[in-house]
C-alpha cells in the first residue's frame, strides 16, 4: 500500500476553505453544483431537441408504403425501397470483406503477440490512424482505387469495399475485446490436455468470444449505416433499384442529405428516411452496449 | 502443423490491415503528384483565390476554416463534456446516471447526416433570426460541438472510473466539500484522460465533411466573425470531387493529403499522451 501523498492538494488552502472561508466555500460547493446540472441539463434539452425533432417530423410521412414504393421525383414522393436495398448490398459487401480480416488480426494480436511489445503498439497505432481518418478521405482512397484503377466504377461493390476499409479497425478492437475478456483458465485448460492452439482457439477461444464478436459485426453495421461522406464518390447516388452490385446506389444516409440539400421541398421525406437510420442505429447501439456490458459481467465472474 | 498455418494466415490477414494506411497514403500522393509537380506547394497558399478551373488554388481560407471550426468546436464541447462526465460520477441521483449514459450513447451513435439536417433545419433558421444568413461558421461551431461532444465524454469518464478511488476516501477525510475535491483532486488526476479525449475529439471535428457542409454555407472566404459563412477543407472536397478535372481533382487530393497529416498528427499526440499517463 502506498501511504505517500502525490496530489496537488496544498495544505493551506485545504485550511482556508474548511476553517476560516466556510461560507466562502459552500458558496463555490454550491456554484459548481449549479454547473455540473447546468451541463449536463444543457445537454438532456439539445438531446430532447434533436431526436424529438426527426421523431416528429419524420412520423408524419412514414407508412408501410414508404418503405416498399419506388423513389419518385428526386425522393419528393414515393419511398425509399431501392435506396433500401442498396444500403444492405453496400454493408453486406462491407461487413463480408472487413469479418474475416478483423476477426485474424484480431485473435493474432490478442492470442499470439505480447501485450506489450512494440509490434502490438504499432499496430494498435495504425489501427487508431485508421480509425480516425476523415471519411471523405476514405472516399477519395475508394474512388482512385475501386472505382479508377480496378474499373469498379460507380458501384455498390465500390462503395462496399471503401467501408470495408473504414470499419475495420472498429470491428477488430471489438473481436480483442471479446477475446481479452475470456479468462486465461480456459486457455491454460487447453494447454493442460495438450490441444494445438488452433483447436483450443475452434473448440474454446472463439465459442466463449461470440459475444465480443457479433459486438464487432453491429458496430461495423452501424459505422457502415452511418456513413455518407465515403460513399459520395465510391457508390454514387442514382435512386433505381440495383439489378448487380456493379450498380451504382444510394445508402439511406446519402438519401437524407441529398434530400435536404439538393431537392427542394425534400425535407418531409428527408426527415422520414432519417427517423429509419436512427431508429435502426439506436437498436444496433443498445445491442452493442448491453453485448458489452455481458462480457464485462462474465469476464469479472471468472 | 496447422498451427502454423493458423499463425501464416492470421499474420496475412493483420499484414494486409496494417499496410492498408500505407496504400492509402500512396494513393493519396500519387493522385497529387502530377499536380504538385506542375503547380507547387507554394501556390496552394499565395494564389489569388481558389478557383482550380481557372488555375488559382490558393486553399488558405478552407484551412483557416477548418481549424477555426475545430478550435471552436472544442472550446464549446470540452467543458460541457467534461462538467457532465463529472455529474456522472460524481453528483447524478443513480436512475439519472443510467439515463445519461443512454444519452451519451445515442449521441455518438447519430450518424453526422442527421446532425446536419437538424443544422439547417432547425438551427440555422434560428441563428438568421438572430443574424444573417444563419449558415455559417457559428453553426458549424455549434453542431461539431454537440458531435464530438460525447467523444470527450465517454474518454472523460472513463479516466474518472479508473481514478483510484484512494483519492477521494483522502479528500473526504480532509473533510472537502465536493466542488473542491473535484477542481483541486480529481481534474489534475484526470489532466491525461481530457487531453486525450480533446484529442479525439478534435481529430473528429477536423475531419467531419456532412455536417458541416449542411450548415455552414460554404462561401470560400476568411471569416470576419462569427456569423460569416465558411467552406471547410472537407466540405470542399466533397462538393467539387464529382466534377473535378485534372490539376482541380489533384488539388482535391492534395487537401486529403493535408487532412490525413493533421489526423495522424492529433492520432500520435493521443497515444503519446496515453502511453505516458503518470500511473496515479
Amino acid at each position: 500500500m502506498n501511504l505517500s501523498f502525490r496530489t496537488n492538494v496544498n495544505t493551506d488552502s485545504v485550511r482556508a476553505t474548511s476553517l476560516i472561508g466556510l461560507r466562502n466555500g459552500q458558496l463555490s460547493d454550491l456554484l459548481f453544483t449549479a454547473a455540473v446540472w447546468g451541463a449536463f441539463l444543457t445537454v438532456t434539452v439539445v438531446f430532447l431537441w434533436l431526436v424529438g425533432d426527426v421523431l416528429i417530423r419524420g412520423v408524419g410521412a412514414l407508412s408501410w408504403d414508404f418503405v416498399v414504393s419506388p423513389v419518385i421525383d428526386s425522393g419528393r414522393s414515393g419511398g425509399i425501397a431501392p435506396v433500401l436495398v442498396s444500403t444492405a448490398c453496400i454493408v453486406a459487401v462491407a461487413l463480408a470483406v472487413a469479418f474475416p480480416l478483423a476477426l485474424a488480426s484480431a485473435i493474432l494480436i490478442s492470442e499470439f503477440l505480447p501485450r506489450t511489445g512494440t509490434v502490438s503498439r504499432l499496430v494498435i497505432v495504425s489501427f487508431d490512424v485508421l480509425a480516425g481518418m476523415p471519411s471523405i478521405v476514405f472516399g477519395l482512397f475508394g474512388n482512385a482505387l475501386f472505382n479508377q484503377l480496378l474499373g469498379f466504377g460507380y458501384s455498390l461493390l465500390s462503395g462496399g469495399l471503401t467501408l470495408a476499409c473504414m470499419v475495420l479497425p472498429f470491428m477488430i478492437k471489438a473481436n480483442i475485446d471479446g477475446l481479452r475478456a475470456v479468462p486465461r483458465s480456459y486457455r491454460e485448460a487447453g494447454d493442460a490436455l495438450a490441444m494445438s492452439r488452433a483447436s483450443i482457439l475452434w473448440h474454446v477461444l472463439l465459442p466463449a468470444a461470440i459475444p465480443g464478436i457479433i459486438a464487432g459485426v453491429l458496430l461495423g453495421m452501424g459505422r457502415a449505416l452511418a456513413e455518407t461522406a465515403a460513399l459520395l464518390f465510391t457508390s454514387g447516388y442514382v435512386t433505381r433499384m440495383p439489378e448487380s452490385l456493379m450498380d451504382s446506389g444510394r445508402t439511406i444516409s446519402i438519401h437524407v442529405y441529398d434530400l435536404a440539400m439538393n431537392v427542394a421541398g425534400g425535407d418531409q421525406m428527408a426527415y422520414a428516411s432519417a427517423l429509419i437510420l436512427v431508429v435502426l442505429l439506436i437498436i444496433i447501439n443498445f445491442t452493442v452496449v448491453r453485448l458489452g456490458d455481458w462480457i464485462q459481467r462474465c469476464s469479472l465472474r471468472a | 502443423m496447422t498451427d502454423r498455418l493458423l499463425t501464416w494466415t492470421l499474420g496475412a490477414a493483420t499484414l494486409v490491415v496494417v499496410s492498408l494506411i500505407a496504400v492509402i497514403a500512396v494513393f493519396l500522393l500519387n493522385e497529387s503528384l502530377d499536380t504538385l509537380n506542375r503547380v507547387g506547394l507554394g501556390r496552394f497558399f499565395s494564389d489569388s483565390g481558389w478557383s482550380p478551373t481557372m488555375g488559382r488554388f490558393n486553399i488558405l481560407p478552407m484551412i483557416v476554416a477548418s481549424v477555426l471550426l475545430m478550435a471552436g468546436a472544442v472550446i464549446v464541447a470540452a467543458p460541457l463534456a467534461v462538467l457532465t462526465a463529472v455529474f456522472l460520477r460524481f453528483y447524478a441521483p443513480s436512475p439519472v446516471v443510467d439515463t445519461g449514459r443512454r444519452i451519451i450513447e445515442v449521441l455518438a451513435a447519430m450518424p453526422s447526416v442527421v446532425y446536419g439536417l437538424w443544422g439547417l433545419v432547425v438551427l440555422v433558421p434560428v441563428i438568421a433570426a438572430w443574424q444573417q444568413p444563419g449558415a455559417s461558421l457559428m453553426a458549424g461551431i455549434l453542431v461539431l460541438s454537440l458531435m464530438i461532444f460525447p467523444t470527450i465524454t465517454i474518454v472523460v469518464h472513463s479516466g474518472l472510473t479508473a481514478m483510484p478511488q484512494r483519492y477521494i476516501e483522502a479528500s473526504l477525510a480532509l473533510a472537502l466539500n465536493r466542488a473542491y475535491m473535484v477542481r483541486r483532486v480529481v481534474l489534475p488526476a484526470i489532466r491525461a484522460s481530457i487531453a486525450a479525449g480533446v484529442t479525439l475529439g478534435a481529430a473528429r471535428a477536423i475531419g467531419e465533411t456532412m455536417a458541416v457542409m449542411m450548415v455552414t454555407g460554404n462561401i470560400v472566404a476568411v471569416p470576419g466573425d462569427l456569423f460569416d459563412p465558411v467552406r471547410a477543407l472537407t466540405s470542399n472536397i466533397a462538393l467539387e470531387m464529382a466534377y473535378a478535372l485534372g490539376d482541380h481533382r489533384g488539388a482535391l487530393y492534395i487537401s486529403s493529403l493535408l487532412l490525413l497529416a493533421v489526423v495522424i498528427l492529433l492520432v500520435l499526440i493521443n497515444e503519446f499522451i496515453v502511453s505516458n499517463k503518470c500511473e496515479y
